[in-house]
């Protein structure tokens, strides 16, 4: 088994402006995933918009900054992620291709392993 | 007699490479040292067949002699340390009914051509592991540095491994849409070896054999795939035009130039068979259309006496099947042999336009060639140029160049 983060990408703007029957779909998608993942849905969550976001970097004189906003600056942004356990990709690719972003044209779904350093 | 053995290692190598690396990579779960026991097998085969004959069942020497030589590593394999973690192995092939023959060269080539690999991988991973082909073969092929070509396949190899791409034959749910990618990359392995884009070969002799190969070992393992018929018919149909196609001096032989007595008529009976069984299912698939017009082609007594209409309707459906400008540009050449030169030249305005062909070498040749035929000379020149400029491969360089010393010639003696 292995474990892999899902990571849902999109137009935070184009989420903000969806109808409330996308919205619908949306979630009756992510009841639909959790069902099919059932245990091997280790976790996952929406998160908060980029804006929201606190970067840490350290400066050239190796002092500490912080500042306001995502490590990257981009339209597509982070938008949630689930945690999966499963055997392999195909298992994942499965499970994933149910969630509604994957249909949404703005925004996709990147399917990451999780490291094993062994 | 050792010529005879080697002929027979040789033998053995083309054909039964993919059954026995496949089946040595599902007991590794690891394809590098699948590779290194398969290539093992076959210098100890040079080594034996001497003394001890060529066996009956080769594919079957080799098969146990691969796998009996990775126990034998993975027994020790306790002191050894992985560079790769192990790829996921899977259960028989669960087919539906009899629609598939549980093999592991499907197992392998449904792997090599997983869609999360890029079609270079994929095209990289066939070629080395299911066709056998070595590294600088692959690389010559596809015009890259040996070292590039490695690095392109040690990086599949690792995604494979790290991303749990399983060794397995996609659920018969998922199987029409892996089985695209396969189709695609054979179909790509063929073209790219039925015109060589670039160099003093018309045509690479080993990447239209290993296409072909391919075709055939998916048709023999999935027998009821009317696409998987369809692509063989394609590629058989097409082939079967190999010793018509280039001249004795090596220039390039148009279709309308060609000994059609030079084609190989037993390869079109096949391909014909293969694509009346095709047919037969619905919807008709791309492969299937393509096929159906090389075959059109391959019973016409002689160039005039084809049967134009047929051909341009079936670019109509394929346009449907398939839209790209490229069908366009081949059903705008139809048109021309069908409603005359004017018509067809026509019909090829619209695709002047088109940025995908922009850079299209076949694109300038055929307005060159229907502005030859309404012998607009100055015109014709200048598309003959374009053509020239935008084609790499030598022995149509030299079928471009003759056609513009000829509409030069003419100009130069025609007034406007």
């Amino acid at each position: 088994m292995a474990k892999y983060l899902v990571l849902i990408y999109g137009d935070e703007r184009e989420w903000a402006a969806m109808s409330p029957q996308e919205m619908q779909k949306l979630h009756e998608a992510h009841r639909a995933f959790a069902a099919a993942a059932g245990s091997a849905r280790l976790g996952g969550h929406e998160l908060a918009p980029a804006s929201i976001a606190t970067t840490l970097r350290t400066d050239a004189a190796g002092q500490l900054t912080i500042t306001d906003g995502p490590f990257l600056e981009t339209k597509e942004g982070l938008g949630g992620y689930y945690l999966i356990e499963a055997d392999h990709l195909d298992e994942v690719i499965a499970l994933a291709s149910r969630l509604y972003e994957v249909s949404a044209g703005h925004s996709g779904v990147e399917i990451r392993p999780v490291g094993t350093h062994e | 007699m050792t010529a005879e053995v080697a002929a027979a290692v040789e033998r053995a190598y083309r054909h039964e490479w993919a059954r026995v690396f496949a089946a040595v990579a599902r007991l590794t779960r690891d394809f590098d040292l699948a590779e290194e026991c398969t290539q093992d097998a076959y210098a100890q085969a040079l080594r034996t067949w001497p003394q001890s004959g060529v066996p009956e069942r080769p594919g079957a020497w080799l098969t146990t002699s691969a796998r009996n030589r990775a126990l034998d590593v993975l027994r020790h394999q306790a002191v050894l340390r992985r560079t790769l973690p192990l790829f996921v192995p899977d259960g028989p092939v669960a087919g539906p009914e009899d629609d598939l023959v549980d093999d592991d060269r499907l197992r392998l080539v449904f792997t090599c051509c997983h869609p999360a690999l890029s079609r270079d991988a994929q095209v990289a991973l066939t070629l080395r592991l299911v066709c056998g082909l070595s590294t600088a073969e692959v690389a010559r092929a596809f015009l890259v540095q040996e070292s590039t070509m490695a690095a392109r396949i040690t990086r599949a190899k690792k995604k494979i491994a790290a991303a749990r791409i399983p060794y397995q034959v996609p659920s018969p749910d998922h199987l029409a849409e892996r089985l695209g990618p396969v189709l695609e990359v054979v179909h790509l392995i063929f073209t790219t070896g039925h015109i060589a884009p670039v160099g003093a070969f018309l045509v690479r002799r080993d990447l239209v054999d290993s296409a072909v190969g391919l075709a055939r070992m998916l048709h023999l393992l999935m027998p009821k795939d009317a696409e998987v018929g369809a692509l063989l018919a394609l590629l058989l149909l097409i082939d079967a035009r190999r010793d018509a196609r280039v001249s004795d001096d090596g220039r390039l032989l148009l279709l309308s130039e060609q000994d059609r007595t030079r084609w190989d008529r037993r390869l079109i009976g096949e391909g014909i068979g293969l694509l009346t069984d095709a047919l037969r299912r619905r919807p008709p698939t791309r492969y299937a259309v393509e096929a159906a017009i090389a075959a059109v082609h391959a019973e016409a007594p002689s160039w005039p006496e084809t049967d134009w209409p047929e051909i341009v309707g079936l670019y109509d459906t394929l346009l449907q099947l398939w839209p790209s400008p490229v069908v366009e540009l081949n059903r705008a050449v139809a048109v021309g042999f069908r409603d005359g030169p004017q018509a067809g030249l026509d019909a090829l305005t619209p695709l002047l336009a088109e940025p995908a062909l922009a850079t299209y070498g076949y694109l300038s040749a055929v307005r060159a060639d229907f502005l030859r035929q309404l012998r607009q000379w100055t015109e014709a020149a200048e598309a003959y140029q374009e053509s020239l400029a935008l084609t790499d491969n030598e022995v149509e360089r030299a079928f471009l160049a003759d056609r513009l010393a000829e509409v030069q010639l003419r100009s130069g003696h025609e007034y406007p």
